[in-house]
């Protein structure tokens, strides 16, 4: 097997060498081509085929990246199969692909496999790759030349053993209203050094909510130029020297190209691995890595971005296909369709062998496959519709992907985003609500959690869906009829499938990834939440926050926010108050905490009292926002002799839980709040501060006044000479000031007797 | 035969990815091909020529389907058909000529023939022809039933004669001899550059000024035959966007000494007035004397006819198609990448299909080719010297045989 491999590439390479005598070429190019995503973005069609065979403007994925590869010069693919492995192999075999000469495909198969890790450490066995490769997956669509980013390869690697891998990427702006690109993707960051063009920092799942990122500072302490870049696409294209190979042996936790083996290398300065990046420019190269981009790459094809691999090429056994004028824009036909004169198909649409369309339907940019039948009066836009699917008269498409086999009954409607697996049939007038996926194949129960989808995305996917696909082959048959008892009212009368519900926290996100423009109403929601963020980066220049609190770092003294003098104090109270809460969140040590209140007290130019009622008020605030938990009882834990005082009306469980959760805060944060508290004044400020509060802004506190106002002695925060003076104070207030000091007055009665006890 | 059939697939390869540009190189490498093919089919003993025409035609199909943009694959395949019924015809008519009796014997079988009598009279014309080559109207519209009936006249010419020893050494005459007119076929493709530059002094004057756009061998060749000859002219070259050809060209030009100007595409009509011949390359030429030619060239010709500037078309015979365009600004045409035009990165945000409609609001068309109708065209340069655009067909006529227009339809027909 593997003499007979060896002989195959001499061979290639002495056909190689024949015909280009040049000495970059004299090793065969070889190519590794995952044919499986490891993900399950295509679910639920991928339950029923490989990724790699779903059509792309009706030909199979995997043929864009095999035409291209041949194009490349590539000799030899090495595809690597694991889900749904025989269907892959069975079409290759099928195709014209292995009968190419001077371009060899073999296929790898495994099942245990579970991430692109695992594949390349099995290549890394079986001894195959003897040079430098391309790495792809078979879900990439490109034209560029290889030539000069492999020159450059080999050059870099002449002179420098360590540059393992160059990484093809692209210039494209990503959406600053969604954070992401136009393929649906995350926002991808990238530094590159501009000189060498060395990868030095890639991150795609920058916390956007921040709007922050973190370079080490290492790097710009290292380079002397950075270019940070966020308008790159990385085309999923590598080529890699043979010691990617070992290095995915050698760490054997690599799992993800990106997540873990990029990053991996960025990060790792033990053994010096660099990444390079080659920038392509007048061509093209994306991945389908979800629906959108699905969506996108197929209205690139169509709008001839991937030239020559489109529709009226025959680039891989595809049927001839004509292209048609209609007004302005041109519009891919079959020779052979049956078409009613009142049909009208409209631009940037294909449509496939076979199909027939009916009178007055409408169709526009849109892909239909082969062997379909459109009824009349039927509305088709911005849809994917595969093999032989059946429309009935008077349905409604938008934006959705139908898959082979699917029965519409008349009267049917598809909103945005819907995804119909194979075999599904629709009942008559049914609704089908947007962004559902509908499928034969019930949903997995064992569904991942969010904790672990990110092991998820790698592994449970594929495992999974085999035993599934298992159970379904056998009783496909059964499970049509039986779903179609069972769930008769979910899709309408005669209606055959199930409908798949979105997962947890998938919701909002669904839009994202979906086949469907994002929805006018999200967009408008989302730029206006940017306006928010824009008018707090000018109100405050040295934070970003997107949940309209004023965020302040210690460095927000710097003095040129005195200008602002008209409300200072009411400004200083939120600054302290996102610190206090910044502290709480992030466990920020009490020490810290103090150090930046006293720098935000310094800028604002206030007085210890003044930071005190502040910190207070945060504290407060704090007890008032954190969950009320259930702790019914909790009274008992406080024992004290007026603990019945003031509750009279207000439900018990509720002020104890509020009063449990003011003791627990006051306990924590008993250290900062001291800090100010240096003179007997600011104790009374305190008070003060807190009668304000139970009177205006938390009225919650209310009933509790007397009870808080006794933990707060308990905890050495206030002493009794405090709260005298302060009831002394009060003596000649209104009677409407003098609420709390009644409340608490039998306290106040028993400092005083404790008092005179003493002397 | 396997040999071929990778030779076949391999160009067919590179036909359909577009791997080969030009006309020429086109041409030439199917011509070579063919060749291959002719040479190595086995050829029956009766009916050497359906066999070979067989042949040619079942590989002429799938290189036409490959791309059927590039009409010189077509072309050439039709030309090796044409070349193959000639030799065969000059044959049976020497075999004819020698037993001096005709065919008239032989009818026994074939219902379809319709009168034997004009069969044997069209032979001796198209013989006739074939040696002396005088085109003539009377020929061309007499050709399609002759055609027809070449097969079965060179097999009932077999049939009648019966001597084996003389059938084996008329078929290795036959592929002899078309194997040969193959080879001249490819020398003259190699050469028409030079047949074409020949005539350049007859054309280009002392101190005129000649116009072309985008860049073309042909043209370049012309040119400098003429400086060759000592003629002083300049030249104007229109850069031919979006693939900026003209720019190599002008490269070229001034390698060679001549004086040269570039100017953008859209300053064509600006400069016109100032121009005395527009000399262009072209794709193909259709046989109503309309040219397919690089994008912009409607443009050039409509300028030079307004301002009655001649506007010639210098084009090897290679690119004579025997068809007549229908619809040839879509079905001629090759729409190329839009990257050519501008660059995805700097728009990607206009191709963003995620918001609005997910109806594209950008659009870029880059189509490969222009059609110029025979009226905006002066004269034609060929490598058998300058013609009206109204005279092309005559030309075709003495390439084509008119059976061979419609490769496809017949050899899925007979498949």
């Amino acid at each position: 097997m593997g003499a007979q491999k060896k002989r195959a590439a001499a061979a290639a390479a002495a056909a190689r060498v024949s015909e280009d005598p040049d000495d970059l070429a004299r090793q065969p190019l070889q190519a590794i081509l995952l044919a499986d995503s490891f993900t399950t973005k295509f679910r639920p069609i991928t339950l029923e085929r490989p990724k790699v065979l779903l059509p792309l403007v009706n030909v199979p994925m995997i043929n864009y990246t095999l035409a291209w590869l041949e194009a490349a010069g590539v000799a030899e693919v090495f595809v690597f199969c694991c889900a749904h492995s025989k269907q892959v192999i069975d079409y290759l075999e099928n195709s014209e692909w292995f009968s190419q000469p001077n371009f060899t495909v073999k296929t790898i198969e495994s099942h245990n496999i579970i991430s692109a890790g695992d594949a390349l450490r099995l290549i890394y066995e079986q001894n195959v790759i003897h040079g430098d490769f391309v790495l792809i997956s078979g879900d990439t669509v490109s034209n560029m030349s290889l030539t000069q980013a492999l020159q450059e390869h080999k050059e870099r690697k002449k002179k420098d053993n360590n540059a393992v891998m160059t990484m093809i990427i692209k210039k494209s702006k990503p959406s600053p209203i969604t954070r992401q690109s136009r393929l649906g993707t995350d926002e991808l960051f990238m530094a590159i050094d501009p000189n060498t063009k060395q990868l030095l920092y890639y991150e795609d799942k920058a916390d956007h909510s921040k709007g922050t990122i973190c370079l080490d500072k290492m790097l710009l302490a290292e380079n002397p130029s950075i270019s940070l870049h966020n308008d790159k696409q990385d085309c999923y294209i590598d080529i890699c020297s043979p010691e990617v190979l070992s290095l995915f042996t050698d760490n054997f936790d690599y799992q993800h190209l990106r997540r873990h083996f990029v990053k991996g290398l960025l990060l790792d300065d033990i053994m010096g691995y660099k990444i390079f990046t080659h920038e392509i420019h007048s061509s093209y190269a994306a991945r389908i890595d979800n629906y959108r981009s699905y969506d996108i790459v197929s209205k690139d094809i169509i709008q001839r971005w991937t030239y020559p691999y489109v529709p009226d090429v025959k680039f891989c056994g595809n049927r001839a296909t004509k292209l048609e004028r209609r007004g302005i824009c041109f519009t891919a036909f079959n020779s052979e369709i049956e078409q009613s004169r009142s049909a009208q198909v409209g631009s940037f649409t294909v449509i496939g062998y076979g199909t027939k369309i009916g009178s007055n339907s409408k169709i526009s940019d849109s892909v239909i496959g082969e062997g379909c039948t459109i009824g009349s009066n039927v509305l088709i836009e911005g849809s994917y519709i595969w093999d032989n699917v059946i429309i009935e008269d008077g349905c409604e498409l938008r934006h959705v992907i139908v898959c082979d086999g699917v029965i519409m009954k008349a009267g049917a409607v598809l909103k945005p985003g819907v995804v119909l697996s194979f075999k599904v049939v629709i009942g008559e007038r049914f609704v089908v609500p947007a962004y559902s996926k509908v499928s034969l194949l019930q949903q997995p129960t064992v569904h991942d959690s969010d904790e672990e989808l990110e092991y998820a995305d790698n592994s449970s996917g594929t495992v999974e869906f085999s035993s599934i696909q298992g159970t379904a082959d056998q009783s496909n048959g059964e499970m049509t009829s039986e779903s179609s008892e069972a769930h008769k009212p979910k899709l309408g009368t005669g209606g055959v499938g199930y409908i798949w519900s979105i997962c947890e926290g998938g919701q909002e996100e669904e839009w994202r990834h979906s086949v469907a423009p994002i929805p006018e109403d999200k967009l408008t929601e989302l730029s206006e939440a940017m306006d928010d963020d824009q008018e707090l980066v000018t109100q405050d220049r040295t934070a970003l926050s997107t949940s309209g609190e004023l965020i302040s770092d210690s460095n927000a003294s710097e003095g040129d926010d005195n200008e602002d003098s008209k409300d200072d104090s009411v400004y200083f109270e939120k600054e302290v108050e996102a610190t206090f809460l910044r502290a709480v969140e992030e466990n920020v040590k009490v020490d810290h905490v103090i150090l930046e209140v006293n720098s935000l007290r310094l800028s604002y130019n206030m007085t210890s009292a003044d930071c005190a009622g502040a910190v207070f008020y945060s504290m407060m605030k704090l007890a008032i926002k954190t969950p009320h938990s259930s702790a019914i009882g909790l009274l008992t834990l406080y024992p004290s002799p007026f603990s019945m005082v003031a509750s009279n009306a207000y439900p018990i469980y509720l002020s104890g839980e509020l009063q449990q959760n003011t003791a627990n805060i006051i306990t924590t944060w008993q250290k900062l709040l001291k800090s100010y508290l240096l003179e007997i004044d600011e104790e009374i400020e305190i008070i003060l501060k807190f009668e304000e509060m139970c009177l205006e802004s938390a009225k919650e506190f209310s009933p509790l006044f007397a009870r808080i106002l006794h933990i707060l002695y308990d905890k050495d925060i206030l002493q009794e000479d405090a709260i005298l003076r302060w009831a002394d104070e009060k003596e000649g207030a209104d009677e409407s000031d003098k609420v709390f000091v009644r409340q608490s007055e039998k306290f106040i009665q028993w400092l005083r007797e404790a008092s005179e006890e003493e002397d | 035969m396997p040999d071929t059939q990778v030779l076949v697939n391999d160009f067919l390869n590179k036909l359909k990815k577009r791997k080969i540009e030009g006309s020429q190189a086109t041409a030439r490498q199917t011509a070579e091909l063919l060749r291959s093919v002719i040479s190595q089919q086995r050829v029956p003993y009766t009916n050497q020529a359906g066999a070979l025409i067989d042949a040619v035609k079942a590989v002429g199909e799938q290189l036409i389907a490959a791309n059927p943009v590039e009409l010189a694959v077509g072309n050439i395949v039709r030309r090796v058909l044409h070349i193959i019924r000639e030799e065969d015809l000059s044959l049976t008519t020497a075999a004819i000529g020698g037993l001096n009796l005709s065919a008239v014997s032989d009818d026994e079988n074939d219902d379809d023939r319709d009168g034997d009598s004009t069969l044997s009279a069209a032979a001796v014309a198209a013989a006739a022809r074939s040696t002396l080559r005088p085109p003539s109207l009377q020929t061309l519209l007499e050709d399609t039933p002759v055609s027809a009936a070449v097969p079965q006249t060179s097999s009932s010419g077999g049939d009648s004669e019966g001597k084996t020893a003389d059938k084996s050494s008329r078929s290795r005459k036959l592929k002899h001899d078309v194997i040969e007119a193959v080879n001249e076929l490819i020398q003259d493709i190699v050469t028409c550059h030079e047949q074409i530059a020949e005539q350049a002094v007859e054309h280009i004057h002392q101190n005129e000024v000649i116009l072309t756009l985008g860049s073309s061998r042909t043209v370049l060749e012309f040119l400098f035959a003429a400086k060759e000859k000592k003629r002083s002219f300049r030249v104007f070259v229109a850069e031919g966007a979006p693939r900026y050809q003209g720019h190599l060209l002008a490269k070229e030009l001034v390698a060679r000494g001549l004086q040269t100007t570039l100017i953008t595409d859209s300053a064509v009509f600006a400069m016109i007035s100032r121009v005395n011949m527009v000399i262009v390359g072209a794709h193909a030429v259709m046989a109503n004397g309309g040219v397919i030619a690089p994008v912009g060239m409607n443009l050039v010709a409509l300028a030079a006819q307004k301002h009655a500037v001649p506007f010639v078309v210098l084009a090897g015979s290679h690119k004579l198609c025997p068809l007549y365009p229908h619809n040839p600004e879509v079905l001629l045409n090759e729409l190329r990448s839009p990257s050519e035009l501008l660059d995805f990165g700097e728009f990607s945000d206009c191709m963003d299909f995620g918001s609005g409609s997910g109806s594209p609001l950008l659009h870029v068309v880059n189509p490969a080719f222009d059609y110029v109708p025979p009226k905006l065209v002066s004269l034609f340069i060929t490598d058998t010297g300058g013609h009206n655009p109204s005279y092309m067909y005559r030309l075709i006529a003495d390439y084509y045989s008119a059976d061979d227009l419609v490769v496809q339809r017949r050899a899925t027909a007979g498949n």
